[in-house]
């Protein structure tokens, strides 16, 4: 399936959920926000929330910034 | 009794809140952070690099239960796009106090105040303590502490000049009608217009490229904390009143003849 992740198309294995896809990139949810087509999921749904073909994702966490 | 800035159910011994960009690396970043004895250290939230997201994190040097994390929205230019960068910030979990700046346009960095006003007002209905980054207008000021900012963050200069406070007078007519913390926000170059904001009884003040840009960061953070102090101090105090004329120090009686 392929997804747009943070503005770009990527392709990804079927049936990924939101914590799989993560591991698979190797990003510590821990210290990133997940927005599934404009809308957060919350950490504690990251392993239950599976996506889908088309989906827009958003990774973001915290930069230096003033 | 202590001199604490409040921000709204948090207190505060230190009246320099600083930035987190521009820094060589992050070693450098958590030490001008540690010398400048700032509580509240503000942060942007962007997209993960995925590429290479093995990256270090900001947070890994910034631990999150020693500092008061102040994510901004630098870089959104609608109402739309700030709220929603509040709300990823929330969802990090670093507490409900966010800086908004909504800004007008890229050559000055100067906020979009109608857009500004918008935003804040979502965002203090959502529950979010709102300090929101302003030009340094009274009405907009008060605009903003009537929608229910927990303060009100009007600009020294623009973003990264350096210039120090343009118009003292402007700043002087919103401490005037405040009753939230003013804190300056943006435009200081050096210690010494940290220190004049804060002697004309400003709360605070934010700055990020007057530290990380100095030629010795770390040396320049410890001047900033010194100017806010000396700055705070003589506000406390009372200053003397200018006069053009002098008046003797010493004892007029007693001079030999």
């Amino acid at each position: 399936m392929k997804i747009r992740l943070n503005g770009e198309e990527k392709q990804f294995a079927d049936g990924l959920s939101i914590a799989q896809l993560l591991e698979e990139l190797q990003i510590r949810s821990g210290r990133v926000v997940v927005e599934l087509n404009r809308d957060i999921v919350s950490r504690e749904a990251h392993g239950s929330t599976l996506l889908k073909g088309g989906d827009a994702l958003e990774i973001v966490h915290f930069v230096g910034g003033g | 009794m202590e001199d604490l800035l409040k921000l709204g159910d948090k207190s505060y011994r230190s009246r320099l809140i600083v930035g987190t960009g521009k820094y060589k690396d992050f070693a450098e970043t958590r030490k001008a952070i540690e010398v400048s004895g700032a509580e509240i250290v503000t942060v942007a939230v962007r997209r993960v690099n995925i590429t290479d997201p093995n990256k270090e994190n900001l947070l890994d040097y910034l631990d999150p239960k020693k500092y008061t994390i102040l994510p901004n929205t630098a870089g959104c230019y609608t109402a739309d796009d700030a709220v929603r960068t509040c709300r990823l910030a929330r969802e990090a979990g670093v507490g409900k106090m966010i800086k908004l700046e909504v800004i007008g346009d890229d050559k000055t960095l100067f906020p979009d105040i109608p857009a500004t006003l918008d935003a804040a007002k979502i965002l203090v209905k959502e529950g979010f303590v709102v300090l929101p980054y302003i030009t340094d207008d009274p009405i907009t000021a008060k605009k903003l502490q009537d929608i229910g900012c927990a303060a009100v963050m009007p600009l020294a200069a623009p973003i990264g000049s350096g210039l120090g406070i343009r118009n003292p007078y402007n700043i002087r007519i919103i401490l005037e009608q405040a009753t939230v913390p003013v804190i300056v926000d943006a435009g200081v170059g050096t210690a010494s217009d940290a220190a004049v904001a804060m002697e004309m009884g400003c709360d605070g003040v934010l700055m990020n490229t007057a530290i990380a840009g100095a030629r010795d960061p770390i040396l320049m953070a410890e001047a900033m904390r010194l100017g806010v102090d000396a700055g705070r101090k003589a506000f406390l105090a009372g200053r003397i009143p200018k006069k053009l004329y002098a008046t003797a120090s010493s004892p007029i009686d007693g001079i030999l003849g």
